[in-house]
């Protein structure tokens, strides 16, 4: 058999795992791969920075469920990566990205372009990998797709020097991997199985609490028939939006620090809590020693660090969130008996809290937070009602729902608005960095996204802070023709920290206010896209509707209120339970 | 952190003989804020294998998660905790030690109680090897201590069941 360059190696390595695209951009270590991914038949997406090439391959991967894949330099081009790899290291996101190092014989010898990104990348990525010659390339990128991939996903990097591009060897691209040192658990136990369903059927007041595990494990089915089967109601974490059907009848909502009412009651309040594919983050839990305190836990997790790692569980199952949850309703069978009217009277509690919780946006805005001259957006152009951040998000709900929309964020009170006022009810249909918690994330994750669903409508919800991080992905969207719709709700500041400042820093905006901002509709054409406007509320419907209905890349500058508040919300170091706006009275009853 | 109930454990982590491998298990610990009191490295009798001693203390929630998260590295091939099992462990101290005069006599008794060697020997010191569980160490360096320490350099500990290493295997589950 003819030897081939590493550089062709890597390309039909690339085609054996089915990859159609890379995202990436060129420099002087990859040029070897570029020259022959030209005829390759696999299409390169040239974005305007390496970071959004790797939140590209997240965003891809996200919608597909397959690797996303990234092709960067070396040096800058490979730091450039580094927030993409930590995004999808802490998001579970498989997603690989081929770096090129300089040769073998110059690394460690502070070379033009030289990092020891294995090094920077060791603590964010799930493994990584130097390619030390072109014999074992194909070996480690086929360990790299599987490593990637399998038991709980995450980010991995592949560092090339050039000279194993450049050099040759036989190309034989093993069929499978068998590590002996990385072998995930998928089964769950049949003890912890039964002792799940015994707890199930023994609870008064369950709560499942889905993350982001069912998506990944394409678990949703399985979630939703146990939900209906023992009518056990179900809350979601934010990166587990849409695992669970946002418009389903059981559906709390998001659960949290900015989690809603009705849902942080359940879970204080519940007997059972049975977590699925979700680790107990931080921003779920609040004060950790106050979380869930009258519950049992079942959790469900593939990965075993998750469990243990911050609340003691008293069902633990290391499984694939589908094999688990098939195995439950298997041993619970087609009409499990549980105490019916036990379960009445919990949905009917939670049937209260929701009324109970019930928060008008509108009353708020006036009364609360929009003081009229205080609020800059409140005069710009006249003086008349800004618009409510949250009535944007509910009116892009109504107007792109039958459509099947995927929404992109970036991160902020956007971010949640997003979470909290458009209903999820597919996976895969919210993109969002969780755990990072990325500003700039949104934009390229809907190149992905939209290069993955060509005639999908792709939206990214932003802020007039956040999409500037990254806002020279126009030129990408425009230049590869991607029909990506931007809503950005402008209230010209960096809306979660000056909250933050609003609530708990007396009103001092250090840092946090941005002025005018750039003008985004003359941005976007400068950019070759569409740009609208909204100023006040009674245009935001039409420049919605005339937004999505237009061709092509488009941007929308919602001018909203500059005092809205993410509510409900949860203050740091305070239980779930504890929610501003809410009087303490309404809390403390029940 | 519940100070009352604080572990010490030796851990065997069984490893795959790779550059960066350690690497990978020091920033794990480091970066998830655990602790190491002692490790020692070294090739297996397969090449393809090597053997961290890893001395570290937390409480048992902090342990279970050193273990689970050594585990999830993709070069660990296996984490038993020593201190489940009935286990020998050995450490190597050099120490150098004033001797003069009489001491000299004195010095080398010690040296024959404890079952050391002495290494080296100059007009004014004695340079000695023992070896030994910690606590045999620690009174050595006690004793010794008496006659002046000039220097003094330790291995890290390094343990062995005294069942077949490895055969067990713990579920996490």
């Amino acid at each position: 058999m003819a030897e081939l360059t590493g550089a062709q190696i890597l390309i039909e390595c690339w085609k054996k795992e089915g990859v159609e695209l890379v995202f990436g951009y060129p420099g002087a270590t990859t040029i070897d791969i570029h020259h022959y991914l030209m005829e390759s038949g696999l299409r390169f997406v040239l974005t305007r920075h390496e970071q959004a090439a790797v939140h590209a391959a997240e965003g891809y991967a996200r919608v597909t469920g397959r690797p996303g894949v990234a092709l960067v330099t070396s040096g800058p081009g490979a730091t450039n990566a580094v927030t993409g790899l930590a995004a999808a290291y802490l998001d579970s996101i498989p997603v690989i990205v081929f770096s090129g190092q300089v040769a073998r014989m110059m690394i460690g010898n502070d070379a033009f372009q030289e990092v020891d990104i294995v090094g920077i990348t060791r603590p964010i990525t799930k493994h990584n990998y130097l390619v030390r010659d072109t014999e074992s390339l194909a070996r480690t990128v086929k360990e790299a797709f599987y490593v990637a991939a399998s038991g709980r996903p995450g980010s991995i990097l592949v560092d090339l020097p050039k000279d194993v591009l450049a050099g040759t060897a036989e190309f034989r691209y093993p069929g499978k991997v068998r590590l002996r040192a990385y072998q995930p658990h998928l089964e769950p136990h049949p003890k912890q199985v039964a002792k799940a369903v015994e707890l199930m059927l023994a609870a008064k007041k369950p709560v499942i609490y889905a993350g982001g595990g069912v998506a990944m494990s394409r678990a949703g089915k399985a979630l939703l028939t146990l939900a209906e089967r023992l009518q056990i109601p179900v809350t979601n974490t934010l990166m587990g939006l849409g695992g669970f059907p946002g418009t389903h009848p059981l559906f709390l909502g998001m659960l949290g620090m900015h989690g809603l009412y009705q849902a942080n009651r359940a879970v204080q309040e519940c007997d059972l809590l049975i977590a699925v594919g979700a680790r107990f983050d931080d921003r779920v839990t609040g004060r950790l020693d106050r979380f869930a305190q009258k519950a049992k836990i079942i959790q469900i997790d593939v990965d075993p660090t998750s469990i243990h790692k911050r609340v003691t569980t008293q069902v633990p199952m290391v499984a694939d969130a589908q094999q688990a949850l098939q195995a439950i309703l298997e041993l619970l069978g087609r009409s499990p008996d549980y105490d019916r009217e036990a379960r009445g009277a919990w949905l009917a509690a939670i049937a209260r809290w929701k009324n109970e919780g019930l928060l008008d946006y509108r009353r708020l805005g006036r009364a609360a937070s929009c003081t009229g001259p205080g609020c800059v957006n409140h005069g710009r152009g006249g003086s008349f009602e800004p618009i409510q951040p949250q009535m944007v998000v509910e009116t892009l709900y109504e107007k792109a729902k039958d459509r099947d929309p995927y929404i992109c964020t970036e991160v902020g009170q956007h971010q949640m608005w997003a979470a909290q006022y458009y209903l999820y009810d597919k996976p895969r249909r919210f993109l969002t960095s969780g755990g990072l918690g990325v500003m700039g994330f949104g934009l390229p994750a809907a190149i992905g996204a939209q290069v993955a669903r060509p005639e999908a409508l792709v939206i990214d919800v932003a802020g007039d802070g956040s999409i500037l991080m990254n806002i020279q992905e126009l030129v990408t969207i425009v230049e590869e023709k991607l029909p990506i719709k931007v809503v950005i709700l402008n209230n010209g500041c960096l809306g979660m920290v000056r909250q933050w400042q609003q609530l708990f820093y007396g009103g001092r905006y250090s840092g946090t206010l941005l002025g005018a901002g750039p003008d985004f509709v003359r941005l976007a054409e400068a950019f070759g896209a569409r740009g609208f406007r909204a100023t006040r509320p009674e245009e935001v419907a039409g420049v919605m509707e005339k937004g999505l209905a237009a061709e092509g890349p488009v941007v929308m500058d919602f001018i909203v209120c500059q005092q809205a508040l993410v509510y409900p919300m949860v203050a740091a170091g305070k239980e779930i339970g504890d929610m501003l706006p809410y009087a303490a009275e309404i809390l403390a009853q029940d | 952190m519940d100070k009352l109930n604080i572990l010490r454990r030796t851990l065997s982590v069984l490893v795959d003989n790779e550059p960066g491998v350690l690497a990978r298990v020091t920033t794990l610990i480091s970066g998830r804020g655990f602790n190491i009191e002692s490790l020692s490295v070294a090739e297996t009798m397969d090449p393809k294998v090597s053997l961290i001693t890893l001395i570290t203390s937390g409480s048992p929630q902090i342990i279970e998660q050193i273990i689970k998260q050594l585990r999830k590295l993709v070069n660990v091939i296996k984490v038993v905790d020593l201190s489940d099992e009935d286990y020998v462990e050995k450490q190597l101290v050099l120490v150098k030690v004033r001797a003069a005069g009489p001491d000299r006599a004195e010095l080398r008794s010690l040296c024959e109680i404890f079952k050391g060697k002495i290494l080296d020997v100059s007009p004014r010191t004695y340079t000695m090897e023992f070896t030994g569980n910690e606590k045999k160490i620690r009174d050595i360096l006690i004793l010794l201590d008496e006659f002046g320490i000039e220097e003094q350099v330790s291995t890290g500990l390094t343990a062995m069941a005294r069942t077949r290493l490895f055969k067990k295997e713990r579920r996490p589950d």
